[in-house]
Protein backbone atom coordinates (compact mmCIF):
# COMPACT_ATOMS: atom_id res chain seq x y z
CA UNK A 1 0.00 0.00 0.00
CA UNK A 2 2.99 2.17 0.44
CA UNK A 3 4.73 1.60 -2.47
CA UNK A 4 1.16 2.44 -4.39
CA UNK A 5 0.68 5.77 -2.66
CA UNK A 6 4.15 6.83 -2.95
CA UNK A 7 4.31 5.99 -6.34
CA UNK A 8 1.08 8.38 -6.87
CA UNK A 9 2.51 11.12 -5.02
CA UNK A 10 5.84 11.10 -6.78
CA UNK A 11 3.50 11.08 -10.01
CA UNK A 12 0.94 13.59 -9.16
CA UNK A 13 4.21 16.01 -7.74
CA UNK A 14 5.77 15.22 -11.33
CA UNK A 15 2.58 16.53 -13.45
CA UNK A 16 2.21 19.93 -11.28
CA UNK A 17 5.88 20.66 -11.94
CA UNK A 18 6.05 18.97 -15.33
CA UNK A 19 3.04 21.85 -16.37
CA UNK A 20 4.86 24.43 -15.50
CA UNK A 21 8.39 23.60 -17.09
CA UNK A 22 6.31 22.62 -19.92
CA UNK A 23 4.57 26.43 -20.30
CA UNK A 24 8.05 27.96 -19.92
CA UNK A 25 9.94 25.64 -22.46
CA UNK A 26 6.73 26.04 -25.18
CA UNK A 27 7.01 30.38 -24.69
CA UNK A 28 10.61 29.94 -25.30
CA UNK A 29 10.68 27.58 -28.03
CA UNK A 30 7.82 29.25 -30.17
CA UNK A 31 9.50 32.35 -29.83
CA UNK A 32 13.07 31.76 -30.34
CA UNK A 33 13.27 28.32 -31.86
CA UNK A 34 13.70 25.26 -30.85
CA UNK A 35 17.07 24.56 -31.36
CA UNK A 36 19.02 26.17 -28.60
CA UNK A 37 15.46 25.20 -26.66
CA UNK A 38 15.93 21.78 -26.58
CA UNK A 39 19.33 21.57 -25.50
CA UNK A 40 18.32 23.83 -22.69
CA UNK A 41 15.77 20.89 -21.64
CA UNK A 42 18.35 18.50 -22.54
CA UNK A 43 21.07 19.95 -20.04
CA UNK A 44 18.43 20.39 -16.95
CA UNK A 45 17.43 17.03 -16.88
CA UNK A 46 20.71 15.67 -17.20
CA UNK A 47 21.73 17.55 -14.45
CA UNK A 48 18.14 16.45 -12.46
CA UNK A 49 19.42 12.63 -13.01
CA UNK A 50 22.88 13.28 -12.02
CA UNK A 51 21.68 14.27 -8.63
CA UNK A 52 19.39 11.27 -8.39
CA UNK A 53 22.19 9.27 -9.77
CA UNK A 54 24.57 10.87 -7.07
CA UNK A 55 22.60 11.44 -3.95
CA UNK A 56 20.31 8.14 -3.98
CA UNK A 57 23.02 5.52 -3.46
CA UNK A 58 24.33 8.28 -0.20
CA UNK A 59 21.04 8.53 1.18
CA UNK A 60 21.03 4.13 1.31
CA UNK A 61 24.14 4.53 3.66
CA UNK A 62 22.06 6.76 6.36
CA UNK A 63 20.92 5.02 9.24
CA UNK A 64 17.40 4.53 9.09
CA UNK A 65 16.24 6.77 12.04
CA UNK A 66 18.58 9.14 10.94
CA UNK A 67 16.78 8.73 7.44
CA UNK A 68 13.59 9.31 8.18
CA UNK A 69 13.65 12.01 10.33
CA UNK A 70 15.75 13.72 7.69
CA UNK A 71 13.17 12.76 5.17
CA UNK A 72 10.18 13.12 7.54
CA UNK A 73 11.33 17.13 8.22
CA UNK A 74 12.01 17.33 4.04
CA UNK A 75 8.51 16.21 3.38
CA UNK A 76 6.54 17.97 6.21
CA UNK A 77 7.93 21.26 4.77
CA UNK A 78 7.73 20.20 1.38
CA UNK A 79 4.08 18.98 2.02
CA UNK A 80 2.71 21.91 4.44
CA UNK A 81 3.95 24.29 1.80
CA UNK A 82 2.35 22.64 -0.82
CA UNK A 83 -0.87 22.31 0.99
CA UNK A 84 -1.29 25.86 2.58
CA UNK A 85 -0.78 27.17 -1.19
CA UNK A 86 -3.45 24.54 -2.47
CA UNK A 87 -5.75 25.94 0.22
CA UNK A 88 -5.38 29.46 -0.35
CA UNK A 89 -6.15 29.19 -3.75
CA UNK A 90 -9.41 26.95 -2.99
CA UNK A 91 -10.65 29.30 -0.83
CA UNK A 92 -9.87 32.28 -2.67
CA UNK A 93 -7.38 34.11 -0.90
CA UNK A 94 -4.65 33.25 -3.86
CA UNK A 95 -4.69 33.66 -7.30
CA UNK A 96 -5.05 30.27 -8.95
CA UNK A 97 -1.91 29.11 -10.87
CA UNK A 98 -3.04 30.59 -14.36
CA UNK A 99 -0.74 28.72 -17.29
CA UNK A 100 -2.36 30.73 -20.11
CA UNK A 101 -1.78 33.78 -18.58
CA UNK A 102 1.99 32.85 -17.35
CA UNK A 103 2.72 31.72 -20.94
CA UNK A 104 1.65 35.24 -22.30
CA UNK A 105 3.99 36.70 -19.91
CA UNK A 106 7.08 33.92 -21.13
CA UNK A 107 6.40 34.97 -24.92
CA UNK A 108 6.52 38.77 -24.39
CA UNK A 109 9.34 38.58 -22.61
CA UNK A 110 11.19 36.15 -24.81
CA UNK A 111 10.34 38.46 -27.69
CA UNK A 112 12.32 41.25 -27.02
CA UNK A 113 15.52 39.68 -25.15
CA UNK A 114 18.43 39.85 -27.70
CA UNK A 115 19.76 36.17 -29.86
CA UNK A 116 23.60 35.26 -29.79
CA UNK A 117 25.89 33.51 -27.47
CA UNK A 118 27.59 30.22 -26.98
CA UNK A 119 24.75 27.85 -27.09
CA UNK A 120 23.04 30.01 -30.65
CA UNK A 121 20.64 31.48 -28.26
CA UNK A 122 22.09 31.94 -24.88
CA UNK A 123 18.37 33.31 -23.76
CA UNK A 124 16.42 30.43 -24.77
CA UNK A 125 19.15 27.38 -23.52
CA UNK A 126 19.08 30.09 -20.30
CA UNK A 127 15.44 29.90 -19.47
CA UNK A 128 14.37 26.61 -20.92
CA UNK A 129 17.40 25.20 -18.19
CA UNK A 130 16.44 27.10 -15.83
CA UNK A 131 13.02 26.32 -15.69
CA UNK A 132 13.35 22.52 -15.98
CA UNK A 133 15.90 21.77 -13.48
CA UNK A 134 13.71 24.95 -10.82
CA UNK A 135 10.61 22.86 -11.75
CA UNK A 136 12.48 19.48 -11.64
CA UNK A 137 14.13 19.95 -8.16
CA UNK A 138 11.53 19.37 -5.51
CA UNK A 139 10.31 16.37 -7.85
CA UNK A 140 14.45 15.12 -7.11
CA UNK A 141 13.92 15.27 -3.57
CA UNK A 142 10.53 14.26 -3.20
CA UNK A 143 11.71 11.19 -5.36
CA UNK A 144 15.24 10.44 -3.17
CA UNK A 145 12.72 11.11 -0.26
CA UNK A 146 10.21 8.51 -0.81
CA UNK A 147 12.81 6.49 -2.57
CA UNK A 148 15.56 6.12 0.14
CA UNK A 149 12.87 5.64 2.84
CA UNK A 150 11.09 2.28 0.93
CA UNK A 151 14.31 1.50 -0.57
CA UNK A 152 12.45 2.18 -4.16
CA UNK A 153 14.58 4.79 -5.95
CA UNK A 154 14.09 3.09 -8.80
CA UNK A 155 10.28 3.07 -8.89
CA UNK A 156 10.12 6.56 -7.30
CA UNK A 157 12.06 7.73 -10.67
CA UNK A 158 9.21 5.38 -12.59
CA UNK A 159 6.48 7.27 -11.39
CA UNK A 160 8.18 10.84 -12.25
CA UNK A 161 9.60 9.74 -15.75
CA UNK A 162 5.64 8.44 -16.49
CA UNK A 163 4.61 12.09 -15.61
CA UNK A 164 7.23 14.03 -17.52
CA UNK A 165 6.76 11.83 -20.66
CA UNK A 166 2.77 11.98 -20.17
CA UNK A 167 3.11 16.31 -19.94
CA UNK A 168 5.66 16.32 -22.82
CA UNK A 169 3.39 14.11 -25.10
CA UNK A 170 0.33 16.21 -24.12
CA UNK A 171 2.32 19.01 -24.80
CA UNK A 172 3.78 18.58 -28.03
CA UNK A 173 0.05 17.44 -29.58
CA UNK A 174 -1.58 20.29 -28.27
CA UNK A 175 1.30 22.79 -29.08
CA UNK A 176 -0.27 24.69 -25.75
CA UNK A 177 0.35 25.13 -22.13
CA UNK A 178 -2.02 22.51 -20.29
CA UNK A 179 -4.07 24.84 -18.74
CA UNK A 180 -6.64 22.37 -18.51
CA UNK A 181 -4.68 20.23 -15.73
CA UNK A 182 -6.36 20.51 -12.33
CA UNK A 183 -2.98 22.01 -11.18
CA UNK A 184 -4.60 22.81 -8.12
CA UNK A 185 -6.68 20.09 -6.66
CA UNK A 186 -3.23 17.70 -7.69
CA UNK A 187 -0.71 20.38 -5.71
CA UNK A 188 -3.56 19.64 -2.69
CA UNK A 189 -3.71 15.70 -2.98
CA UNK A 190 0.14 15.74 -2.91
CA UNK A 191 0.30 17.97 0.03
CA UNK A 192 -1.70 16.25 1.65
CA UNK A 193 0.62 12.53 0.49
CA UNK A 194 3.37 14.34 1.67
CA UNK A 195 2.31 16.10 5.27
CA UNK A 196 0.71 12.26 6.45
CA UNK A 197 3.72 10.51 4.87
CA UNK A 198 6.37 13.30 6.37
CA UNK A 199 4.55 13.03 9.92
CA UNK A 200 4.45 9.36 9.75
CA UNK A 201 8.59 8.65 8.99
CA UNK A 202 9.03 12.31 11.04
CA UNK A 203 7.86 10.57 14.11
CA UNK A 204 9.45 7.19 13.47
CA UNK A 205 13.09 8.47 13.16
CA UNK A 206 12.29 10.40 16.28
CA UNK A 207 12.13 7.10 18.34
CA UNK A 208 8.11 7.50 18.57
CA UNK A 209 6.03 4.24 17.88
CA UNK A 210 2.31 4.66 15.97
CA UNK A 211 -0.22 3.12 17.55
CA UNK A 212 -1.10 -0.28 14.86
CA UNK A 213 2.72 0.20 13.39
CA UNK A 214 1.92 0.63 9.44
CA UNK A 215 -1.33 0.67 9.35
CA UNK A 216 -1.46 4.48 11.17
CA UNK A 217 -0.51 5.66 7.78
CA UNK A 218 -3.93 5.81 6.68
CA UNK A 219 -5.95 7.29 9.44
CA UNK A 220 -3.22 10.29 9.54
CA UNK A 221 -3.84 10.45 5.25
CA UNK A 222 -7.78 11.02 6.55
CA UNK A 223 -7.24 13.05 9.37
CA UNK A 224 -4.75 15.78 7.30
CA UNK A 225 -7.52 15.64 4.33
CA UNK A 226 -10.64 16.51 6.71
CA UNK A 227 -8.17 19.10 8.16
CA UNK A 228 -7.50 20.67 4.75
CA UNK A 229 -10.81 20.49 3.66
CA UNK A 230 -12.35 21.68 6.54
CA UNK A 231 -9.96 24.86 6.22
CA UNK A 232 -11.04 25.65 2.74
CA UNK A 233 -14.29 25.37 3.73
CA UNK A 234 -14.08 27.53 6.69
CA UNK A 235 -11.67 30.06 4.56
CA UNK A 236 -14.15 30.36 1.96
CA UNK A 237 -16.94 31.45 4.04
CA UNK A 238 -14.58 33.92 5.38
CA UNK A 239 -13.47 35.21 1.71
CA UNK A 240 -16.99 34.94 0.42
CA UNK A 241 -18.27 37.37 3.50
CA UNK A 242 -15.10 39.92 3.25
CA UNK A 243 -16.67 39.83 -0.59
CA UNK A 244 -19.84 40.58 0.35
CA UNK A 245 -18.99 43.21 2.90
CA UNK A 246 -16.47 45.18 -0.11
CA UNK A 247 -19.55 45.47 -2.26
CA UNK A 248 -21.45 46.69 0.24
CA UNK A 249 -19.19 49.21 0.75
CA UNK A 250 -16.51 50.44 -1.68
CA UNK A 251 -13.97 51.41 1.07
CA UNK A 252 -13.18 47.74 1.39
CA UNK A 253 -13.07 46.80 -2.05
CA UNK A 254 -9.55 46.02 -1.73
CA UNK A 255 -9.68 44.06 1.65
CA UNK A 256 -10.87 41.22 -0.24
CA UNK A 257 -9.32 41.16 -3.37
CA UNK A 258 -7.10 38.13 -3.89
CA UNK A 259 -3.40 37.66 -4.01
CA UNK A 260 -0.71 37.23 -6.13
CA UNK A 261 -0.63 33.75 -8.18
CA UNK A 262 2.52 32.75 -6.90
CA UNK B 1 30.55 43.22 -1.30
CA UNK B 2 32.55 41.01 -3.90
CA UNK B 3 31.11 38.76 -6.59
CA UNK B 4 31.98 35.76 -4.51
CA UNK B 5 29.88 37.14 -1.74
CA UNK B 6 27.00 37.91 -3.75
CA UNK B 7 27.03 34.72 -5.16
CA UNK B 8 27.37 32.87 -1.80
CA UNK B 9 24.70 35.15 -0.19
CA UNK B 10 22.24 33.85 -3.25
CA UNK B 11 23.01 30.65 -3.61
CA UNK B 12 21.80 30.92 0.66
CA UNK B 13 19.31 32.32 -0.41
CA UNK B 14 17.85 29.95 -2.76
CA UNK B 15 17.85 26.91 -0.57
CA UNK B 16 16.48 28.97 2.38
CA UNK B 17 13.77 29.77 -0.12
CA UNK B 18 13.41 26.42 -1.56
CA UNK B 19 13.54 24.21 1.93
CA UNK B 20 12.01 27.26 4.29
CA UNK B 21 9.49 28.59 1.82
CA UNK B 22 6.95 31.20 2.29
CA UNK B 23 6.48 30.29 6.47
CA UNK B 24 9.85 30.18 8.35
CA UNK B 25 7.47 29.14 11.38
CA UNK B 26 6.64 26.06 9.55
CA UNK B 27 10.63 24.46 9.39
CA UNK B 28 10.85 25.63 13.03
CA UNK B 29 7.74 24.19 14.16
CA UNK B 30 8.78 20.99 12.22
CA UNK B 31 11.97 20.72 14.42
CA UNK B 32 10.84 21.87 17.76
CA UNK B 33 7.68 19.27 17.19
CA UNK B 34 10.48 16.15 16.35
CA UNK B 35 12.78 17.56 19.64
CA UNK B 36 9.92 17.22 21.91
CA UNK B 37 8.76 13.60 20.28
CA UNK B 38 12.83 12.12 20.77
CA UNK B 39 12.67 13.61 24.19
CA UNK B 40 9.12 12.19 25.24
CA UNK B 41 10.04 8.39 23.02
CA UNK B 42 12.75 8.34 26.11
CA UNK B 43 10.45 8.40 28.68
CA UNK B 44 7.29 5.76 29.21
CA UNK B 45 5.05 8.68 28.17
CA UNK B 46 3.66 7.87 24.28
CA UNK B 47 5.13 10.07 21.94
CA UNK B 48 3.06 10.07 18.48
CA UNK B 49 0.67 12.59 19.08
CA UNK B 50 3.22 15.08 19.18
CA UNK B 51 3.93 15.95 15.62
CA UNK B 52 0.58 15.47 14.09
CA UNK B 53 -0.94 17.67 16.63
CA UNK B 54 2.18 20.28 15.93
CA UNK B 55 1.16 20.07 12.50
CA UNK B 56 -2.07 20.67 12.26
CA UNK B 57 -1.83 23.28 14.89
CA UNK B 58 1.15 25.28 12.44
CA UNK B 59 -0.63 25.01 9.31
CA UNK B 60 -4.06 26.46 11.20
CA UNK B 61 -1.85 29.48 12.29
CA UNK B 62 0.22 29.80 9.10
CA UNK B 63 -3.31 29.90 7.26
CA UNK B 64 -4.58 32.49 9.54
CA UNK B 65 -1.90 34.80 9.17
CA UNK B 66 -1.30 34.50 5.05
CA UNK B 67 -5.19 35.20 5.39
CA UNK B 68 -4.62 37.99 7.43
CA UNK B 69 -2.41 39.33 5.28
CA UNK B 70 -4.21 38.58 1.78
CA UNK B 71 -6.81 40.45 3.33
CA UNK B 72 -4.83 43.50 4.46
CA UNK B 73 -2.70 43.81 0.86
Amino acid sequence: MHTTLLVLAVFAACVVESVEALTIVLAVGVTRGWHATMRGVAAGLIVLAALVAALGPALTVIPINALRLVVGGLLLVFGLGWLRKAILRASGFKGLHDEDAIYQRQLAAAEHARPGGIFGDSYAFTLAFKGVLLEGLEVVFIVLSFGANQHSIPLATVGAAAAVILVAVAGLALRAPLARVPENTLKFAVGVLLTAFGTFWGVEGADGHWPGSDVALLPIIGAVLAFALAAVWHLRRVHNRQTARSRTDPTRATEATSGSTR
Amino acid sequence: MTRVAVALRGFAAFWWDFIVGDDWRIAAAIVIAFAATAAVATTSFPAWWIVPLAVLITLALSLRSAARAARNN
